[in-house]
């Protein structure tokens, strides 16, 4: 039978609102058909009154009492959601009010709480990426765009913007740079010194701001500009911004450029660019030949060539690779690389060598993969057709699983060549999964692997640790990909 | 050696970050201790590329 | 966009630049721009008879035998549904007007002027809570209580304002911030401040003590005395700020019980409309979400200039309407409202955010881009009419007049 039951709390007094609150609670309760808290007013009574939830002990109540209400399908039902209520009135007085903290929605409002702001970091999808970089260079701010997928008009308009606002705008596609000593995105942890970057490939400075550190150096700032800034479309505004701000940079004393081929009508005003500078320039266009440089600059083939070049020239004292075995009478290198820079660089030593070489991502000189045949294959897993909706190989070398499986069932093959890129952005531990991947695979009388791995002990993957879990798996450790490169020549019989 | 003068900060300013998009980016610089403002962003315009495009140009 | 950026700037210097004061109360008939008799202006964009929700409807038909056009509440359907009526926006007429919105000639109209400009705005005096006319509510005790506003209160009010000069209300609304208001849901400390400010001026100018302790008595009895003025405040402050080529400032929101509607500066007296939400919030005894009708009146206009739900972390208390009721969650809705408006208010600080600045000035563009509609406290009125008000809430207006009106601003600049 429907029952109601009123309590009174004399003399205890809450806001309506907290009323109002705990009255939407006691109705929702199980059997609860109509509730109400309400001070014990005239008015209050009245309206508790054409609710139907006035009972004899609310009816006595004053202005000054608190009125819990509450009908319900029978008499037991009314006491549960009346007691519970009760100590919610008693425990809310001491509750604390968890404290919420306010994220801002849009750079504007985040620039404006934080006027001393001077970079946007910017990873949302391609579609968005350039409304928000527009947004961000308009206050002032510098951007490194992590984002690609977007178009060559949008990065020439901000491009455009960012050199009015007397902004760096890094990228779209940037996905490594090292700012006063830390590392962006996907980049390495490296020591301080006077050597700066200007890069339009992530994984290339990657590659040689860690061979740079390894090797005694450091690096004052490393910038990255976006695969397609030395088109001729954009027409290298961004590295020739980068190249201005660090020559102008007092802690800067020696820049190094690294790019695939600049465009055709690029290449000259770049040049020029670097011909006004009293700095030292060196110059890694990978891939290009018969540069004309002037005198201030050194050409370097090789991401390697370029750090020993910015260290002065000498040859890096690198243990060579040991442990290389006989042939075993195949004669095909396969390399599975993350990292798209350090793919192009080995072909070119391949090429170098007067090897044949194919490869998705092809130098000027190697072929594609569709008409490989027997030649030599340097797959670049970054490239689009292996990532469509996964993560790049760097964050989950996962994709590299099939290439390696299926290189390791092929007859032709005796090298197998494996970048590891580590660092910040990067899989906590590439080298573990890769050894993780090849307990499962039949190898006895495998090709051989040769690793590298981009980054230095200070990365949170610890260099070391991962060149240790390579060795542990049987795998051949490269001071250097370009030395890994060298030591598959060397293996086949090859001198180069 | 490093005069004061050449640890002047690249930006202008002591590097601090906005960081729209990926909440890892925000997470590793914060362990740098860079000051970073991580954006609950959403997609402008409610997802639509097309408006977000034309307020973009009307100066967002 | 310069010429927006320029243009917004231009709003906000005439927004932050506006000296509101309440200067009299007069018939409605006396001052009202072209309201004539058996006219009613109504809350909201612009809408037909056949349109109109059930309290809209309740509040025309009991208005009209208020004045006197007919003889009882069924003629008074037949006449406003046969078109012998003339309907129109408070907003087309210098006004405003709470949840319905009535206006009709014999009402007396709070008169708040903006001394800056010299223009004045108008909104009838408010009626107190639950049973009322402004929540569709039209027996006799709602009429009744209306008669003695027009012959009684009106009066009084208006004798004292002009005796002692007005009320500065500028001033007023920073002492309010400060006390806990934010003037739409909460006015409780502004609507004592403006009985301190008349008390003296009526006791003055009054001949009769008993109608003098009604009229004290009827103020000090409604917690939302201050809302109507600050209406009348918060159009004499948007009204010069029409009309400035490019600026993407909303001028007006207002809802109709149908229609939610915007205007914005640069795109003129245009209302951009979209089927208006209902609220969310608690709901007195007796009564849930069932009974409540779709979002109402022209109050909105107070979130208009940076009050109500802008400056809900000046109301801690108001955020419990919608949530847990921290003070944190109060003030984040005052920093999610700062993401689409163009500017701080310096002189309306928020003491418990650091003395932040109301925002002030909405921003389509900002509204769009960001997503974040501007959030609106409100009553909740019952759906039939003649109930009244059966609880209170937070409303969001709709994104779709947002986004019309950034797509004809973006057409009359030529941006494609």
């Amino acid at each position: 039978m429907e029952h109601t039951l009123n309590k009174v709390f004399q003399g205890f007094y809450k806001d309506s609102v907290a009323l109002m609150r705990l009255s939407r609670d006691l109705a929702a309760m199980d059997g609860v058909n109509e509730a109400a808290l309400m001070m014990g007013s005239p008015s209050n009574k009245q309206i508790l009154k054409d609710a139907g939830l006035l009972a004899d002990d609310g009816a006595t109540a004053e202005g000054g009492d608190l009125i819990l209400a509450v009908r319900a399908k029978d008499s037991d039902a009314a006491k549960k959601a009346a007691e519970v209520i009760e100590t919610q009135i008693m425990s809310q007085t001491r509750a604390a009010t968890g404290d919420t903290v306010w994220q801002p929605q849009t750079i504007r409002a985040a620039a404006k709480a934080n006027p001393d702001a001077n970079l946007a970091l910017i990873s949302v999808p391609g579609e968005f990426a350039a409304a928000e970089a527009r947004k961000a260079i308009s206050r002032g701010l510098n951007v490194m765009m992590f984002s690609d997928n977007v178009s060559i008009e949008d990065e020439i308009s901000l491009k455009v913007q960012a050199r009015e606002q007397g902004v760096l705008m890094m990228g779209p596609d940037c996905g490594t740079a090292i700012l006063d000593g830390v590392p962006l995105a996907f980049a390495n942890k490296v020591t301080t010194g006077d050597i700066g970057i200007v890069g339009a490939s992530g994984t290339g400075i990657q590659e040689v701001t860690t061979l740079i550190s390894n090797n005694g150096g450091g690096i004052s700032q490393a910038i990255g500009v976006g695969g397609r800034d030395l088109k001729d479309e954009i027409g290298g505004i961004s590295t020739l911004m980068a190249i201005d701000r660090l020559d102008a940079d007092p802690a800067t004393k020696h820049i190094v450029l690294i790019s695939k081929p600049p465009g055709k009508n690029v290449l000259p005003r770049i040049l020029e660019r670097v011909g006004q500078s009293a700095k030292p320039f060196t110059i890694c266009f990978i891939g290009a030949s018969d540069l004309e440089l002037p005198s201030n600059a050194t050409a370097a083939r090789t991401l390697k060539d370029a750090a020993q070049a910015a260290l002065g020239g000498d040859a890096f004292a690198e243990p060579a690779v040991s442990g290389v075995s006989v042939p075993k009478g195949r004669t095909g290198i396969r390399g599975l690389y993350s990292g798209g820079t350090l793919a192009a660089e080995t072909q070119l030593i391949l090429l170098d060598a007067g090897l044949k070489v194919a490869s998705n991502a092809a130098v000027p000189g190697a072929g594609s993969l569709s008409d490989a045949g027997d030649m030599h294959k340097i797959i670049d897993l970054g490239d689009d057709e292996y990532t469509q909706g996964r993560p790049h190989p760097m964050i989950d070398p996962e994709i590299r699983r099939d290439p390696l499986a299926a290189a390791l069932a092929d007859s032709t093959v005796d090298v197998v060549l494996i970048d590891i890129v580590i660092g910040y952005g990067a899989h906590p531990d590439p080298a573990g999964q890769l050894a993780e991947m090849l307990s499962t695979m039949q190898r006895a009388d495998n090709p051989t692997i040769i690793a590298s791995v981009t980054g230095t002990e200070q990365d949170p993957q610890i260099r070391s640790s991962q060149i240790q879990s390579l060795q542990a798996a049987g795998i051949l450790v490269a001071g250097s990909n370009a030395d890994a490169a060298m030591a598959a020549l060397k293996l086949l019989g090859i001198n180069s | 050696m490093a005069t004061d003068q050449d640890n002047l900060p690249f930006l202008g300013g002591k590097l601090s970050v906005i960081n729209v998009g990926l909440d890892k980016f925000a997470t590793e610089l914060a362990d740098h201790d860079v000051p970073v403002v991580h954006l609950d962003w959403k997609p402008p315009a409610g997802g639509d590329p097309e408006l977000a495009a034309l307020l973009s140009k009307m100066g967002t | 966009m310069d010429i927006i950026e320029k243009a917004n700037e231009e709003a906000i210097r005439r927004m932050l630049g506006a000296e509101p004061v309440l200067i009299e109360v007069v018939p409605a008939g006396d001052i009202v721009p072209n309201l004539r008799d058996k006219m009613i202006l109504h809350a909201g964009p612009p809408i037909a008879w056949d349109r109109m929700c059930g309290p809209m409807q309740g509040a025309i038909a009991g208005i009209t035998v208020f004045e006197g056009w007919a003889s009882d509440l069924e003629q008074a359907v037949i006449m406003a549904a046969s078109g012998d009526i003339t309907f129109d926006a408070n907003h087309h007429h210098d006004a405003v007007g709470p949840m319905t919105g009535m206006t009709t000639v014999s009402q007396p109209m709070l008169v708040v002027e903006n001394k800056t400009t010299g223009n004045k705005s108008y909104c009838a005096i408010n009626e107190g809570l639950g049973k009322v006319m402004r929540f569709g509510g039209n027996d006799a005790e709602v009429l009744n209580r209306l008669s003695w506003i027009r012959d009684v209160l009106g009066p009084a009010m208006g004798k004292a304002l002009r005796d002692m000069g007005g009320i500065e209300l500028k001033p007023l609304i920073a002492r309010g911030l400060s006390m806990g208001d934010e003037m739409h849901q909460r006015n409780v400390a502004c609507s004592g401040l403006v009985l301190r400010a008349l008390a003296a001026a009526m006791a003055k100018t009054s001949d009769d003590a008993t109608a003098l302790s009604e009229a004290l008595a009827f103020i000090s009895a409604n917690d939302q005395f201050h809302l109507n003025i600050a209406m009348a405040m918060g159009k004499a402050i948007m009204d010069p700020v029409r009309n400035i080529e490019g600026s993407s400032i909303v001028t007006a929101m207002s809802r109709n019980g149908t229609d939610f509607g915007i205007r914005v500066s640069g795109t003129g007296d245009e209302w951009f409309t979209a089927p208006v939400e209902m609220p969310e919030g608690l709901y007195f005894a007796g009564y849930t979400e069932a009974d409540a009708n779709p979002d109402m009146g022209d109050s909105t206009i107070v979130e208009t200039i940076g009050l109500g739900g802008f400056a809900m972390g000046a109301a801690p208390a108001v955020a419990g309407f919608v949530g847990a009721g921290a003070a944190s969650e109060a003030a984040n809705y005052t920093h999610r409202m700062s993401e689409i408006c163009a500017a701080e208010n310096p002189e309306w600080t928020i003491p418990s955010m650091d003395y932040l600045g109301v925002p002030t000035g909405i921003d389509v563009r900002l509204v769009v881009d960001s997503g974040i509609a501007p959030t609106i406290n409100t009553g909740i009125a019952h759906r039939e009419p003649g109930i009244g008000q059966v609880g209170a809430g937070v409303v969001r207006a709709p994104m779709a007049c947002f986004e019309q009106a950034v797509r004809r601003l973006a057409e009359k600049l030529g941006i494609s």
